[in-house]
């Protein structure tokens, strides 16, 4: 295939190789033949209702009814229209803009969930709620990584941060009786896990990966064991924290649908805005962040310039474990109330592939933990109208999207270059 | 993410200059050399730091027992009246967990007659069958200088291959099984060949795409078993049919004992790996590309490929663990829970036999004595089976870790002796 594309470009432009993608226009090609067969061809003729508001909601929007077949036929038109398009586009050496895939995107979104939902009615606030709710963790988790992998630590042990975090929480939030205290146990002991890691990665140069799935059966062990042992001799006492309640902020709330998706929440997400927006900032406008990604991507320049590469390392790490055990306090304390063996159920693996998914960038990686959560959250709202499609399939969807990701079918991703190796000073 | 390199420690490269150069020096006596060689390894090698992560591990394990243990924890209470107590209630629970693992996994000597004391040894070798070979299949892409974490996906493919041919196919006595326990291995070799193939063509990390497989094979079998494909047609669960007679790898030694001849194929399996890396011209590919890809390559190694072919054999590895699983040891039909933790288990056997084949095989027993005395553990002291994890995992941080061991216990750190020369 490299070879064909080499010699076509070589006599295109003389010695220049062909940079054009024809990604865009064959996935919207596909994703168009896929809406005729699957929404038209097998298209219930009955409307779907599309719930905008909640009860409670200060404006009250009306109940949209997109009918099945007609909607079907138009987003097969404009995904053609747009694999068209763009394929012009691209053969004219044009940049397609951002916006298209994103339209593109939605219409095949709106274009499913019309499909699948046929003759019932969807709560759209709803739905995305509950998407929030299960990808906090996601994000959390995700940030985690993202910081962790960014200046050059590998960690895979982000199922162990969650889980050590879930479980400090629930036991620290009992005993004081403090959802606080819980969430700020869960912080410590996510960081001890790193330091776990940082011990063995960083002091004792074992590899990283292998450190991270032993520490993720280590924390899985020492956790279920406590867990049996203690926990439920006594729940009542050990295992049964104070939640944290719904706050909604006044004017914001009010905004019609994302009102009371983002800003009906629990203290933890407000937490998780502002981190989310101070780590995106901070990781490219401050010192901190330079120096962080200084240190993973070239340590031996890094050190070259006097940046202490082992400390940043180990702080930041650290750092890391503390971002993703709040994960794992949300688990706990806002999610299942109370906690269980092996409580986060793989939620650390797919913040790892939010992190991979996301290229790791904080603002990309968060938008992939959110995409993750829709999708799981999609399949319990589809499971409850009675959708065409098995849930399995959409639970699998997260780990088919980051394998597709990682073959660079959906563009290259580069980890950060000293990500994964120990620095060894001389 | 780099590429994973498989574990070494730092020091043996040191270990065998020393060995090399004690060789040279006394070349008249071959006999006498090799000697000093071996009782080299013995004392100052690997072997003895394994011994002692397992000890410390151990040690570890005995103190969240005793600290967990009501007990213990009651005495503590009056700790400065009668010190005693509390030692003896130490001694009592840590002494007691210890003692039905061993009674659990090797000897029972509460029995009468020999036979039913042994049993429990028996029951280690079931546990053990699978655990050595689906860690085979890690061990050997370790060498490749690939770390397959897909052992979940590969066991829950290959059983379900397995357990398809077992129950949906009606063939006669021998070729049944025969046919079956291929079927399981082609099930895991196809599913690990996709990590290979994604590796080998575009370069996708098989650390993340066999963690992402593992979740898309479980959702998968998850389905499947819903469907009249997998499910046992007279019932609701979601669980297959139990496997035809003809299929079924029966006990060795009678129905009193559960050990069936998965074991024996474990065992080949074992010499088949032994002569696949160390004496088969592909073996040599193999580590050359696990040593050194690009140099592999420049020697006309053609890496991509020995990236697939790695990945097949390490994933039929594990589709014969499902094998020995769903046609030997829970022949009633399985669910989606078939791999039980033994796809991550593999990972730690073989990072303890440090990706040797022999070495596996001997972590897989140990680990399997784990499991099987671990569950005695857990009906006769009540102290809950995780603990065994919590030893597995630290076993292997340990070993990983040999300057922590032998800080741990005061031995000479290797180069140390050699500085001080210098300086």
């Amino acid at each position: 295939m490299t070879l064909t594309k080499t010699s076509e470009g070589k006599s295109l432009t003389g010695t220049k190789i062909d940079r054009r993608s024809w990604k865009l226009p064959i996935a919207f090609a596909i994703v168009s033949v896929f809406s005729g067969v699957l929404f038209v061809g097998f298209a219930e003729d009955a409307p779907t209702g599309f719930n905008l508001s909640t009860g409670s909601d200060l404006i009250q929007l009306p109940v949209v009814h997109l009918p099945a077949l007609a909607t079907g036929i138009v987003v097969t038109i404009l995904t053609a229209l747009i694999a068209l398009g763009s394929a012009f586009m691209i053969s004219q050496d044009r940049t397609v803009p951002k916006w298209i895939p994103i339209v593109g995107a939605i219409l095949a979104l709106t274009g499913f969930l019309t499909w699948a939902a046929a003759d019932e009615t969807l709560r759209v606030p709803e739905l995305l709620a509950g998407s929030l709710v299960l990808a906090v963790p996601l994000v959390f988790g995700a940030l985690g990584g993202v910081i962790s992998e960014r200046v050059g630590v590998v960690n895979i042990a982000i199922e162990a941060q969650l889980l050590a975090g879930a479980f400090v929480s629930a036991v620290v939030g009992t005993l004081t009786g403090s959802a606080f205290a819980g969430l700020f146990a869960a912080a410590v002991a996510g960081m001890l896990v790193s330091f776990l890691l940082s011990v063995f990665a960083i002091k004792y140069l074992v590899n990283q990966i292998i450190v991270g799935v032993v520490i993720n059966v280590l924390v899985s062990g020492l956790t279920g064991f406590l867990y049996s042992t203690w926990l439920t001799d006594n729940p009542e006492q050990l295992n049964n924290p104070e939640g944290f309640s719904t706050l909604a902020i006044p004017i914001l709330s009010g905004i019609p649908i994302i009102g009371p998706v983002l800003f009906k929440q629990t203290l933890i997400v407000y937490l998780l805005y502002i981190i989310v927006a101070a780590v995106a900032f901070a990781l490219y406008r401050t010192r901190w962040g330079l120096r962080l990604r200084a240190v993973g991507e070239h340590p031996k320049a890094a050190d070259t310039v006097g940046i202490n590469v082992t400390l940043t390392r180990f702080w930041n790490v650290a750092l890391a474990g503390a971002i993703a055990g709040l994960g794992g306090a949300f688990i706990t304390l806002s999610q299942t109330g109370q906690f269980g063996k092996d409580v986060t159920a793989g939620a650390g693996f797919i913040a790892l592939a939010a992190v991979i998914f996301g290229r790791w960038d904080p603002i990309k990686a968060t938008l992939a933990a959110l995409l993750f959560g829709f999708a799981s959250n999609l399949q319990n709202a589809l499971s409850v109208v009675g959708s065409p499609v098995p849930s399995e399939f959409m639970l699998m969807l997260p780990y088919v999207v980051t394998i597709i990701a990682v073959a660079g079918l959906v563009g290259k991703s580069r980890p950060p270059a000293a990500s994964g190796t120990p620095y060894i000073k001389g | 993410m780099s590429e994973p390199t498989p574990q070494k420690p730092e020091d043996q490269n040191s270990d065998e200059a020393v060995v090399a150069e004690t060789a040279k020096n006394s070349e008249t006596n071959q006999d006498t050399v090799r000697w000093t060689n071996a009782f080299r390894e013995i004392t100052s090698g690997n072997a003895v730091l394994s011994l002692l992560a397992v000890v410390l591990a151990i040690l570890i394990g005995g103190v969240l027992i005793a600290f967990t243990d009501s007990d213990v924890q009651e005495t503590a209470g009056y700790f400065f009246a009668r010190p005693g107590d509390f030692f003896a209630a130490i001694g009592s629970a840590v002494g007691g967990a210890y003692l039905a693992l061993f009674q659990g996994s090797i000897y029972d000597f509460r029995r009468d007659d020999f036979l039913s004391a042994i049993k429990p040894l028996t029951q280690t070798l079931v546990f053990a069958t699978p655990l050595i070979a689906a860690g085979l299949g890690v061990a050997i892409a370790f060498r490749v200088g690939l770390f397959n974490i897909g052992g979940r996906g590969q066991i829950i493919v290959g059983a379900a291959f397995a357990g398809y041919a077992s129950f949906a196919w009606d063939l006669p006595i021998v070729i049944h099984v025969v046919v079956a326990v291929l079927m399981g291995i082609l099930g895991g070799a196809l599913w690990g060949a996709i990590a290979g193939l994604l590796k080998a063509r575009t370069g996708a990390h098989e650390v993340i795409v066999t963690i992402m497989l593992n979740y898309v094979a479980y959702y998968l079998i998850s389905f499947l078993l819903r469907t009249d494909l997998l499910k046992n047609p007279g019932s609701n669960n979601p669980k297959t049919p139990p496997a035809s007679e003809t299929a079924i790898l029966q006990p060795i030694f009678g129905d009193g004992f559960k050990l069936h001849w998965g074991f024996v194929l474990v065992v080949a399996a074992t010499v088949l790996a032994w002569w696949l890396i160390d004496r088969s011209s592909l073996g040599f590919k193999f580590r050359a590309v696990g040593l050194n890809p690009h140099a592999a390559r420049v020697a006309g190694v053609k890496v991509e490929r020995i990236y697939i072919y790695v990945m097949l054999i390490a994933g039929g590895y594990a589709g014969l663990a499902a094998s020995t699983e769903v046609l030997g040891t829970t022949t009633s039909g399985f669910t989606s829970g078939v791999d039980a933790g033994i796809g991550f288990d593999a990972i730690t056997v073989a990072l303890l036999g440090r990706s040797t084949p022999w070495g596996t095989f001997a972590a897989g027993l140990l680990f399997g004595a784990f499991k099987a005395g671990g569950f005695t553990m857990q009906a006769s002291q009540g102290i809950p089976i995780d603990i065994v994890l919590v030893v597995q995992s630290l076993i292997v941080l340990f070993i990983a870790a040999p300057p922590l061991v032998r800080a741990v216990f005061r031995l000479p750190q290797p180069g140390a002796r050699a500085k001080k020369v210098v300086s």
